[in-house]
């Protein structure tokens, strides 16, 4: 059995703000009315586990899983690593991480994009990995491109990748983006903008990691995530007035 | 000054955008073949215990529209009120299921088993009840709510006793139709705007 503690409350200040004009789709897909707020239940306490069985081996190389090894991706070769945490600090093990990008032209390989960068046919644009019992994981893919999309007349996303974790307990799901070091157009975005204490923005920008690089073959990039912790105490689990 | 609290900052969240189905159900984004299928086509496998229920309905955004793009997630307890990892819990049942608006009409569809009520910490009984979290374009932190049943006594529940505008209980509560189809709606703003949560 897992930890079942209670779980610490979301800090919603250190989140975007769900109603912000200058992300226009926001307007309307944001409740009006307050949240609900109460201390976390079994059902948040819980959630799905996954365990290493689920993953097949190319799942977490976007640079190949898409032709499952037949061909390589169009872009620049990266490496995407991290470690999952709770807000104590301790590591998430065997925790679900999911990615999903554009290709090097900018483009996703989705119906719904038109944008003129082509589709790369050796690129799916989606990953998946479980962390290791320290919390660690690790992506290889493509630096995706930077694209133009219907906001204000002239918006840009800056080059990003899009993260889903899920923790042990259906309260912690986390879906974020991972930036880049450098990309004078993260200060220019109204989704990054969004997240209006400047601290938090910098924690979504993944840092370039020389360190874990490897000469004529890739980059490397840093990115932890944080996701909510459990409250530490000796006098709950026990009913009542007890 | 004092001591430091040594506690983290949690990573904020960001939209899923338009493309989440890409990275979470990509075979209904038409990528096959990188994972054998999408993760968490169904919450039961074969032989589940229980009443086995279809739950139906859309989301709609603050002009009354149903979105197309929304994807979803649920988590819930098996009959017996039990979630996987519990002691006697029922092994057909993951109790975990991702789904998404037709790209069409906007309608989501939901078959499960019933969960049972479920035991807090301080000993109060949760009616029956499903977790759902709601992410798409424009939705900047992914939304939490619950989805009730009509039918059950919903008295003592703590989370429902909680909503001060008793109309607004409501918006938590499936009611079958003719078909014996659950219907429950979300509504992201106006008049019927849903209960969301932060628990
Ligand atoms: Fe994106």
């Amino acid at each position: 059995m897992t930890d079942t503690a209670p779980l610490m409350p979301r800090r919603r200040e250190v989140h975007p703000d769900p109603y912000d004009p200058a992300y226009k789709t926001s307007v309307t897909r944001s409740p009006k009315l307050p949240l609900l707020a109460l201390e976390s239940t079994p059902t948040e306490e819980t959630g799905p586990l996954f365990t290493h069985d689920l993953i097949g081996p190319l799942d977490n190389n976007l640079i190949v899983n898409f032709t499952q090894g037949k061909g390589l991706a169009v872009g620049e070769r990266i490496r995407v690593h991290g470690k999952v945490m709770d807000e104590q600090g301790r590591p998430v093990p065997n925790t679900l991480v999911e990615i999903w990008q554009a290709n090097a032209g900018g483009r996703y390989r989705h119906i719904k994009d038109t944008y003129f960068a082509p589709l790369d046919p050796n690129f799916g644009g989606c990953g998946r990995t479980l962390t290791d019992e320290d919390g660690s994981y690790e992506f290889m893919t493509v630096r995706p491109g930077a694209y133009p999309w219907p906001n204000r007349a002239n918006d840009w996303r800056p080059m990003h990748i899009h993260f889903s974790i899920f923790g042990h307990a259906f309260g912690q799901r986390l879906i974020s983006q991972m930036y880049f070091e450098g990309d004078p157009l993260i200060a220019r975005c109204p989704i990054v903008e969004t997240i209006k204490d400047r601290s938090q923005i910098e924690r979504l920008v993944a840092p370039l990691d020389m360190q874990n690089s490897r000469g004529m073959d890739y980059l490397a990039y840093r990115f932890d995530i944080v996701l909510r912790g459990r409250r530490q105490t000796r006098f709950e689990n026990k009913l009542e007035g007890m | 000054m004092p001591q430091p609290l040594d506690i983290l900052v949690e990573t904020p969240s960001q939209t899923a955008g338009p493309y989440v189905h890409i990275g979470c159900i990509p075979s209904f984004a038409g990528i096959d073949g990188i994972y054998p299928q999408d993760l968490a086509e169904s919450p039961i496998a074969d032989g589940a215990k229980g009443e086995i229920i279809t739950i139906s309905g859309s989301i709609y955004d603050g002009t009354g529209w149903a979105m197309r793009d929304a994807m979803f997630e649920s988590w819930q307890a098996d009959a017996a009120g039990r979630y996987p990892g519990m002691d006697g819990a029922d092994p057909k049942v993951s109790g975990f299921c991702r789904f998404a608006a037709d790209k069409d009409s906007g309608e989501y569809t939901l078959r499960t088993v019933k969960p049972g009520a479920v035991q807090t910490r301080q000993g109060q009984w949760m009616a029956p009840h499903i977790s759902i979290w709601i992410v798409a374009r424009g939705i900047n932190v992914g939304l939490s709510t619950r989805i009730y049943f009509a039918e059950d006594d919903h008295s003592a529940d703590p989370l429902l006793s909680r909503i001060e505008h008793r109309p607004r209980v409501d918006t938590l509560i499936a009611v079958k139709d003719d078909q014996g189809i659950y219907r429950q709606d979300f509504h992201l703003q106006g008049d019927l705007e849903t209960v969301f949560l932060d628990l």
